[in-house]
């Protein structure tokens, strides 16, 4: 397990059901020994070592099949990946197969306790009547918050990571494929809640949106910049507290403005109503868009 | 960041690489990683050697590479060196520097047998 931040490669369970590790090459992986090294192994000697037996000396009997003096028979090899290359792969389909299908999908992410859920319910509550929602939620134990999104009478699907500390792309497509997300709708997908490591977990969606509450620290965004830098939307959360805490809403705005100049606010209150509807008329042009980008699609390949 | 499951995936293309390359034994492996890549190396060296144990790179040394972060500033138009995402231009004092390098992760090369 990671000493860092307590993640690992914990049992991942989607809707209870325990995930099968299928990123990995089914059953044990054999490495072929070359002929030659098999008959070194046999005479017991060190690979470093030429083959030595009584009457001979056998250079030639390395991986190399040569020898060079003070070489051993280790080889570079070239690999130039990118270490989250198996991640993206699954990210790229996840977005292609949204795009194609008209799937409006966003990836919720804060710290823990920031009010994503209650958010999350007010926002399906006001939505759903005109809009199919789905919702898959990730946290790394219990089945709470897709029990309070379904009791909003809405298809969501739990994900429990284990001892994972975040989503990753191939999660999200089983958990697509469970849901069976139909065409036009609005995917939400609630991460763990931590502000590190699903910043660097591309699942596919069009937006990441960071949630942070007034209750937080103003110097999140310093803190914790990567995740700030990789959302397109800051929710300023729980703003009606406002009035009894010291929160200073310029910095901490300004302070997510120096990680990400680019980044829209809008300040947000599931208590009283502040900013709600900005926020739902912002869900809303996104999705036209997407469902635009699918008519756009299928009139292609009519054509 | 979650330096576990980067490990694996680090061990995942080592092993590919053994598939295509057939080799036997990982005697050392470097990694490239941004200063801006938001890893702590302490611990994607002990997640790496968890990892690994009973795998081709069990015997294997984790080498890491720092690769020094740079930014653009689109009011000087220069590159500028960055110590962390929220940099301001050392020139004009200007935020929102853009990201040109030291940002990746990357398994750059092998030893093997």
């Amino acid at each position: 397990m990671c000493t860092t931040c307590g993640c690992g490669n914990g049992l991942v369970r989607i809707g209870k059901k325990l995930l099968q590790n299928s990123r990995k090459p089914a059953g044990a992986i054999h490495y072929r020994k070359p002929d030659n090294m098999a008959l070194q192994t046999a005479v017991e000697t060190s690979s470093h070592l030429p083959v030595h037996k009584h009457d001979l000396i056998d250079f030639g009997s390395d991986a190399a099949g040569v020898h060079a003096a003070g070489m051993s028979q280790a080889r570079m090899v070239r690999i130039e990946r990118d270490i989250l290359t198996k991640n993206n792969q699954y990210a790229d389909a996840n977005r292609q197969y949204l795009t194609e299908h008209g799937i409006f999908a966003l990836n919720l992410v804060s710290s823990p306790g920031s009010g994503k859920t209650t958010l999350l319910v007010r926002t399906i509550a006001a939505l759903q009547e005109k809009q199919r929602i789905y919702v898959i939620e990730g946290d790394q134990q219990t089945e709470n918050d897709a029990a309070r999104i379904r009791a909003c009478g809405v298809p969501a699907l739990q994900i429990n990571t284990g001892k994972g500390c975040h989503l990753d792309a191939y999660m999200v497509s089983r958990a697509m494929q469970q849901l069976a997300v139909q065409d036009d709708s609005v995917l939400f997908i609630e991460n763990v809640g931590n502000l590190v490591c699903p910043a660097s977990f591309d699942l596919g969606e069009a937006h990441k949106i960071v949630i942070l509450s007034v209750t937080e620290g103003e110097d999140k965004p310093l803190k914790y910049p990567d995740m700030f830098r990789a959302a397109h939307l800051m929710l300023l959360n729980k703003c009606d507290l406002l009035p009894y805490l010291a929160f200073n809403t310029e910095l901490a705005i300004d302070y997510a403005h120096r990680v990400n100049p680019l980044l829209r606010v809008i300040h947000i209150s599931t208590v009283s109503g502040e900013g709600m509807p900005e926020w739902l008329d912002w869900i809303k042009v996104g999705q036209y868009r997407a469902v635009a980008g699918r008519l756009n699609i299928d009139k292609r390949h009519a054509e | 960041m979650h330096e576990m499951s980067l490990a694996e995936n680090v061990l995942q293309i080592i092993e590919e690489a053994a598939h295509h390359q057939s080799f036997t034994c990982v005697k050392m492996v470097w990694l490239e990683i941004g200063q801006l890549a938001c890893v702590e190396q302490e611990s994607l060296h002990f997640c790496f050697e968890v990892v690994t144990r009973d795998s081709i790179a069990q015997r294997a040394r984790l080498e890491i590479i720092d690769i020094p972060a740079v930014g653009w500033c689109k009011i000087c138009t220069h590159e500028v060196p960055m110590i962390t995402l929220h940099d301001a231009c050392p020139q004009c004092g200007s935020y929102g520097l853009k990201v040109l390098r030291g940002d990746t992760l990357r398994v750059k090369e092998l030893e093997v047998e």
